[in-house]
């Protein structure tokens, strides 16, 4: 048995999916684009298009969910389902759009470059408790216009695991879908084994930019995934109820849901988001507190109720630093994603809300992922008797250590950690230099690193990669791209 | 023939096959290979390549204590063999072991008798909640190289302190090395009470009973 953990009652799914079925009808839903209010208009919505608001009737959303697949494969590099995106499967990405760096040596924040988004992919590579990559730095050495793009250029140089993503711009999508393309060797090859998902984000309350509606369009037509991360901010652009911010976060999913079955019926959609609740005291909107992971929890349990896959930014930490509140919002958020069975939980590495990435944190977040997932393997009847056997044959002696049972089943039943968390003796732990689990884990970067092994790519795909990315660089004023060191 | 024995049961020994192990015992006793032999070629290499596995973070301790398992599987074959050519091995030294009084703590007592064991020393373990008086007629008797005295708690660590006193009284001290461990116990509280050496694991103990018995220098 899977350990679950459901926050709501079946009355309460069924209110919140009421509501946001008239919520849908009365406001509507605001949406500034085009093709999309088009789409709305003749699939039966309620359009008008001076206000740009839709109501959408609840036919509509029924006849979105129906078509809506279920579950769809994400696939590795090497052309293998390593992602399941349905049912209660977890696993774990990076926080991804971090516009900082966490700086372990100056313990100061600053802006990514080229090479600190290459390692930091090459460490999400070695991790083996990350199931996935995910966009994670927005480097500041290219210009802001090529910024989403450009990291999926770097990271298509150095992965094997499958990418969550996002485009800022309309434009740039379709350069991002080109990179994907030509790495994967064609069109056909990437709707039929998609490799990467692409994060759309409505903004709260009820609203589709024309940027994030046109990406949703884009990705339903190419049958590329993508995850609608609807946002409520509790108290301030959203109900303070964590119910009510549910049910604006179910009409908001709702809707993308039926923009992308209208463009193309049978696309892989994800029932995802980044909510919280507003923090009263700073006016901040913090990723750590008890109420966002609770209307996260909420959520999903909606989106299974849909019989959708499902998607959280979970497991990030709003401290500044890597320290003990690092360790227990990253705890808290990541065992509850777990518990809740949201199948992809992006976090792990993030702080200061979703602002700046750490390669310190994302290692000692591997430790509590792969806790997590050991939690979720549960307690199983390992053998035909769960003691009386081993326990009868050794009678009242304690020798189990050196019983083969134990050895059997030690590694599976127990999960160890790295070296990054300590369980040593006092007098080993003085020995060993009195380190911090933070200073562990920088040290565990580096040897990380060295366990990389770079991809053997064709060059041709090397320069073919780069000349797109180039292409689209020139467009804003950057002629040659930062020099990328292959090894 | 009999290399490629050697080899299999070192093999054995370091993967805690235990079946294997006795059977290959016997396949190279049967093929005439003598029995200190077998013991340098295959136990000792394979419980050494245990211990670097150990040290390294690769084993863990049921790997640890499965090798030596193995290996005491083929040490009950070797040792009559053994006895009937009037040949002995080699004593890397005697160890006395126990925990002391009023501590019932077993485990890692047990851990480092088994290591010493598996590092060709000849070891008497006491048990656990040994009288201070039988730690000290075991050493005279037994002529022991090397006292361990393991203590888990903080109430009962002070015994190690009395067991040393008690070594001088008898005019002992002198004789034996003494090397404290457990949990509560430190390098710190080792030199306070007058012992001749702190081990925080059992792969740890037997390298400093190889140290202060002067077989490998201090600074490996």
């Amino acid at each position: 048995m899977r350990p679950q953990f459901k926050i709501l009652s079946d009355d309460l799914v069924q209110r919140i999916l009421e509501e946001a079925h008239a919520l849908l009808l009365d406001p509507g839903v605001r949406v500034h684009n085009q093709e999309a209010l088009e789409l709305l208009a003749e699939g039966g919505a309620q359009v008008d298009f001076e206000s740009q608001i839709a109501a959408i009737p609840q036919e509509m959303v029924q006849a979105a969910l129906d078509s809506a697949p279920s579950a769809f494969e994400l696939y590795n590099f090497d052309g293998q389902a390593t992602v399941h995106y349905g049912g209660d499967e977890v696993h774990f990405d990076p926080g991804s759009a971090a516009i900082n760096l966490f700086d372990h040596e100056t313990q100061e924040q600053r802006p990514p470059l080229t090479q600190d988004f290459v390692r930091f992919v090459q460490l999400v590579e070695v991790l083996p408790q990350l199931d996935a990559q995910s966009t994670a730095l927005i480097c500041a050495d290219v210009p802001e216009e090529i910024g989403d793009l450009y990291r999926l250029y770097l990271a298509l140089n150095f992965i094997r695991k499958p990418i969550v993503t996002g485009a800022f711009r309309k434009d740039t999508w379709w350069t991002m879908r080109e990179l994907l393309v030509t790495r994967v060797g064609g069109e056909k090859q990437l709707a039929q084994k998609p490799v990467a998902v692409f994060d759309v984000c409505p903004s709260p309350p009820l609203l589709w930019s024309d940027l994030t509606c046109q990406n949703l369009i884009d990705c339903a037509r190419s049958s590329i995934p993508a995850e609608l991360v609807s946002m409520p901010l509790a108290g301030a652009t959203a109900p303070v109820t964590l119910a009510g911010a549910v049910v604006q976060h179910a009409a908001e999913c709702m809707s993308g849901v039926v923009i992308c079955q209208l463009a193309n019926p049978g696309a892989p959609i994800v029932w995802g988001g980044s909510p919280a609740v507003f923090d009263m005291r700073s006016g901040t909107t913090p990723m750590g507190a008890m109420g966002t992971w609770m209307i996260d929890c909420a959520y999903s349990q909606v989106g299974k109720s849909l019989d959708l896959p499902t998607h959280a930014y979970l497991g990030m930490t709003d401290s500044k630093i890597v320290d003990a509140q690092a360790g227990m919002e990253a705890a808290g958020g990541t065992i509850l994603a777990a518990l809740a069975g949201i199948n992809m939980v992006s976090g792990a590495g993030m702080m200061d809300f979703e602002s700046c990435q750490s390669f310190e944190k994302l290692v000692l977040d591997a430790e509590i992922i792969g806790m997590a997932k050991r939690l979720l393997a549960g307690i199983t009847a390992r053998e035909e008797t769960l003691a009386l056997s081993v326990m009868r044959e050794l009678g009242h002696r304690a020798d189990y250590l050196s019983h083969p049972q134990t050895l059997r089943w030690f590694k599976e039943e127990f999960y160890i950690p790295s070296p990054v968390i300590d369980r040593g003796s006092l007098d080993a732990w003085q020995r060993a230099g009195k380190s911090s689990a933070t200073q562990r884990a920088a040290a565990r970067v580096e040897d990380l690193l060295q366990g990389y092994e770079p991809l053997a790519l064709p060059e041709e795909m090397r320069t073919e990669l780069r000349r797109i990315t180039t292409k689209a660089a020139q467009g804003f004023g950057m002629s040659e791209l930062p020099a990328l060191e292959i090894i | 023939m009999s290399d490629d024995l050697l080899v299999q049961l070192t093999q054995a020994v370091l993967v805690g096959d235990f079946a294997s192990a006795a059977a290959l015992t016997k396949d190279a006793l049967a093929a005439g290979v003598e029995p200190l032999t077998v013991i340098d070629r295959s136990l000792v290499a394979g419980m050494d390549q245990a211990g670097e596995k150990f040290s390294s973070g690769e084993y863990f301790l049921p790997n640890l204590l499965i090798a030596a398992r193995a290996m005491q599987e083929s040490m009950d074959i070797l040792e009559p063999e053994l006895l009937s050519r009037d040949e002995q091995m080699a004593n890397e030294g005697t160890v006395v072991i126990g925990t002391v009084h009023g501590d019932i703590h077993e485990i890692g007592k047990s851990l480092v008798g088994t290591m010493f064991t598996a590092n060709g020393f000849k070891v008497h373990d006491l048990g656990v909640d040994v009288p201070v008086e039988t730690f000290v007629a075991c050493v005279r008797d037994t002529g022991a190289d090397i006292l361990g005295l393991s203590a888990l708690l903080t109430t009962t660590m002070v015994v190690q302190r009395e067991v040393i006193e008690a070594l001088s009284e008898a005019g002992l001290r002198e004789s034996v090395k003494v090397l404290v461990g457990g949990a509560p116990v430190n390098a710190a509280w080792a030199r306070e009470i007058g012992a001749d050496g702190y081990a925080a694991d059992a792969v740890a103990a037997v390298r400093l009973a190889q140290q202060v018995l002067g077989r490998i220098s201090s600074s490996t």
